[in-house]
């Protein structure tokens, strides 16, 4: 249940640039998740409608982009296939992540009075 | 005021950020490497299952280092003292780190334990995180190496079911292989797994009860040492510090 921690690690953030930007309330939060982040999405909305009860996130809302995992040759270029063997078919190098391990805090939409 | 309707709502404004959320978590797990470093420990932050065999095969690791490595360990547990108490008494330098409820260790409290370690002067550094195939992967703790450990009675398919640990391991230490001869268990099965799910498979067999393989994993872990600190090097010379700490102390 390290989804407690991303959000409490999330809210700070926030709260970090309402102070920064005068932001009074936030609307809602953009965020990125990749497949293979390890972030369950169930757990981090239930997580965050507990914890941003009176924040500067209460009643926002969470919008997420999902990230599927994609694997690639480093040196061919060429893309392995999920659940294949993680090897390049052609050169044999290993392949290496080129999305979806994204845990990313992308935009803030928030009531900023003062702006 | 609102441009949409004149209807005096506070103007809604978009503020970029495109940052890590674990970032400052990132920021401490840099600074633990520079410590790290600047000292000459190999950091290896050892994960698996609880019970997969990490203290035990910490233990047999102790025993066929004897004095030809300094070891010291932290060791994250919820609630005891038990396996640090375990690795202390095999010859280890060791501490606990109380987790409380918390689910894996993060930078943070991996700095704050590395402060009140009672040796600096340790070859090898090991983070026994706490017992979860999960969440221990997601956080960044300055380790040089992720190693995983995976015992033969949790079953060939834990690879696939938890790709976002093994994706993470630099190595796989198998453990409990004396115990084959009693288990219907494929190693290829093992083997085919992690191939789909770790890009540069590599895989240790040991026994901590035999000491079988402990020679293998002792060699690899030997090839990842740190050339050695022929100096202690000034304060500030490796790293910015710009936390303050509670306690009073010196930065080798």
């Amino acid at each position: 249940m390290h989804e407690y921690s991303i959000v409490a690690s999330l809210i700070d953030r926030v709260e970090r640039e309402a102070a920064l930007h005068g932001g009074v309330r936030v609307h809602r939060l953009h965020l990125k998740i990749g497949e293979l982040s390890g972030i369950e999405l169930d757990l981090l909305k239930t997580a965050f409608d507990t914890f941003c009860e009176r924040t500067i996130c209460d009643g926002a809302e969470l919008a997420i982009d999902t990230v599927a995992a994609s694997w690639a040759c480093p040196s061919c270029d060429l893309t392995v296939g999920p659940g294949a063997i993680l090897r390049c078919q052609t050169c044999g190098s290993p392949a290496r992540l080129t999305q979806g391990d994204e845990i990313i805090l992308e935009r803030i939409e928030m009531e900023a009075p003062h702006v | 005021m609102c441009e949409t309707c004149g209807c005096g709502d506070p103007e809604i404004v978009p503020v970029e950020v495109q940052e890590r959320i674990l970032s400052d978590n990132d920021a401490q797990a840099g600074h633990n490497r520079s410590h790290f470093h600047g000292l000459g420990m190999l950091a290896i932050n050892l994960m698996g299952s609880p019970g997969a065999g990490k203290t035990a095969v910490l233990e047999a690791t102790a025993k066929a280092a004897g004095h030809r490595l300094k070891l010291g360990a932290v060791s994250g547990d919820l609630a005891t003292d038990r396996d640090a108490d375990r690795l202390s008494a095999s010859g280890i330098v060791s501490a606990t780190i109380t987790t409380g409820s918390a689910c894996h260790l993060d930078a943070r409290l991996v700095h704050h334990a590395l402060h009140h370690f009672p040796a600096n002067d340790r070859d090898i550094f090991f983070i026994e995180n706490v017992g979860n195939l999960v969440c221990p992967a997601i956080y960044d703790l300055g380790q040089a190496a992720n190693v995983v450990a995976l015992s033969v009675t949790e079953g060939e398919d834990k690879p696939l079911k938890y790709p976002v640990m093994f994706q993470k391991a630099d190595l796989v230490l198998l453990t409990k292989i004396d115990l084959i001869p009693h288990l219907d268990f494929d190693i290829e099965a093992v083997e085919d797994a992690l191939g789909r799910v770790m890009p540069e498979a590599k895989l240790v067999k040991v026994s901590a009860k035999t000491g079988e393989g402990i020679d293998a994993w002792l060699e690899w872990l030997e090839e990842r040492r740190p050339a050695p600190v022929e100096h202690a090097p000034e304060p500030h010379e490796h790293h910015h510090h710009e936390h303050v700490h509670e306690q009073s102390h010196e930065h080798h």
